[in-house]
């Protein structure tokens, strides 16, 4: 599933991001902009997604994509693999890989290479 | 997880288990067969309702809105949004839950993406028991929708309780061109964008369409209702659902009523397509496993035999 929290408005490259996958033969669950990670996390057990992809471009990472970790953990949903994309400072990176965040990508990193973690890192069930 | 815990769960409405079953279903995944088994006794309650028609018609956000008004009425409400798998790589963007997100957090409504995909057995079989599913699971009302493209997407809609076509004014041609396939199919059927030029062209050309068909009218059967709506500002919705609901009495009270289990036509129909899928899926396989078909495509590429031949030599030893 593909998903854009929060209140950020650019939807471009998430929706690149959804069609690559799509192209790696994937489906991909697009949820729409503006979503609470309540709605992100509700629609992807409703789904039953192998993974989430966040993306960000508006400063609030933090705190949106550790909600969506923090929540998914509270269902008993923590097997789904929760990944990131955005203007994400290292910092901040590093942080989010250690609060349960499984991978984050930064601009310029080419779709292949995106699409051939997640053929390496997560397993369907 | 043994099998009656997972009805017990799915009648109780767990959304995970419900979730992860329609996961088995849509991946042939064989052991959910004794599941769809015990869970056919928890069926027959939920009113199908199939939105149809072509791409860009307003079918999500009219669903969108359908749930909405149900809402209103106290029903619960199933969603299965079905979107085209990519025949090149296999996979999909399956976006309809982009109109419907509002409704994500509200736990009377259960919302899924469905891919074609385009596995042998094909899409009928598997959303019609993601159908049971959100049936057993309590669901009162359920909405499939499907691009009304292909024979399978048709038969899913066909289905259902009510049938709804979905067009948009201008669309002249395209009726056309459906008009043979799922315009006859349709229960109910739906002008959106009616603000748009053409609304009134669309109307009669509509209108001149169903009446042929007068003399089935007169006989007693359902006269589809044509409705003019604009979905997205939710004109015309609440309408519509008692469209629904005065086809939904026509059902009951003269077309041999609502439980479809109980309908000789429809078990038919669905026996023959269930017998179908199951025939393909088991010979395929077969034929998969023991390297059969892989040799045989090897020998028609070469030239040493033709496919009718080839499709005779492996098909007639299995059914003889």
């Amino acid at each position: 599933m593909v998903a854009k929290p929060g209140l950020d408005g650019h939807d471009r490259g998430a929706r690149i991001i959804a069609r690559a996958y799509r192209d790696a033969g994937f489906e991909v669950v697009y949820t729409g902009l503006h979503q609470t990670p309540e709605e992100i996390v509700e629609a992807a057990i409703q789904e039953d997604v192998d993974m989430i992809g966040l993306s960000s471009l508006a400063g609030a990472h933090k705190y949106l994509f550790l909600a969506v970790v923090e929540l998914l953990r509270e269902k008993a949903a923590d097997d789904i693999v929760v990944c990131g994309g955005g203007i994400i400072p290292d910092d901040d990176i590093k942080k989010l890989k250690e609060s349960g965040v499984k991978e984050v990508f930064t601009p310029g990193t080419p779709l292949d290479d995106i699409v051939k973690w997640v053929q390496n890192n997560v397993t369907p069930r | 997880m043994n099998d009656n815990n997972i009805v017990e769960k799915v009648v109780a409405g767990d959304v995970r288990t419900v979730a992860r079953l329609i996961r088995d279903i849509d991946d042939g995944m064989p052991e959910v067969r004794e599941v769809l088994k015990d869970l056919y006794p928890h069926t027959g309650n939920a009113y199908v309702i199939g939105i149809t028609g072509a791409p860009g018609v307003g079918k999500s956000t009219l669903v969108d809105q359908m749930v909405a008004h149900l809402r209103k009425r106290d029903k619960t409400v199933g969603v299965l949004a079905v979107d085209p798998t990519s025949p090149f790589s296999g996979g999909a963007i399956l976006g309809d839950r982009v109109r419907m997100q509002r409704h994500s957090m509200d736990p009377g409504v259960f919302i899924r993406s469905l891919a074609t995909r385009g596995h042998f057995g094909g899409l009928t079989q598997s959303t019609r028991s993601a159908i049971d599913v959100l049936d057993a699971m309590g669901k009162d009302y359920i909405l499939v929708e499907t691009v009304g493209v292909g024979q399978d997407e048709v038969d899913v809609v066909r289905s259902a309780h009510t049938t709804v076509i979905v067009v948009i004014p201008g669309m002249g041609d395209d009726i056309q061109a459906i008009k043979a396939g799922i315009l006859e199919i349709g229960d109910i059927f739906l002008i959106n964008k009616a603000d748009r030029e053409g609304c009134d062209k669309t109307m009669s050309d509509l209108k001149l369409m169903i009446e042929m068909d007068q003399k089935k009218y007169d006989r007693g059967a359902w006269k589809p209702p044509i409705l003019k709506i604009q979905a997205v500002f939710d004109k015309g919705v609440s309408e519509f659902i008692d469209e629904i609901d005065k086809h939904a009495r026509y059902l009951a009270d003269t077309a041999g009523g609502l439980d479809f289990r109980a309908s000789k036509t429809k078990v038919r129909q669905e026996l023959g397509e269930m017998i179908k899928a199951r025939l393909i899926e088991e010979v395929i396989d077969r034929l998969t496993e023991s390297g059969d078909f892989e040799r045989t495509v090897e020998s028609i590429v070469k030239g040493k035999i033709d496919p009718y031949t080839a499709c005779e030599n492996l098909v007639l030893p299995i059914v003889s």
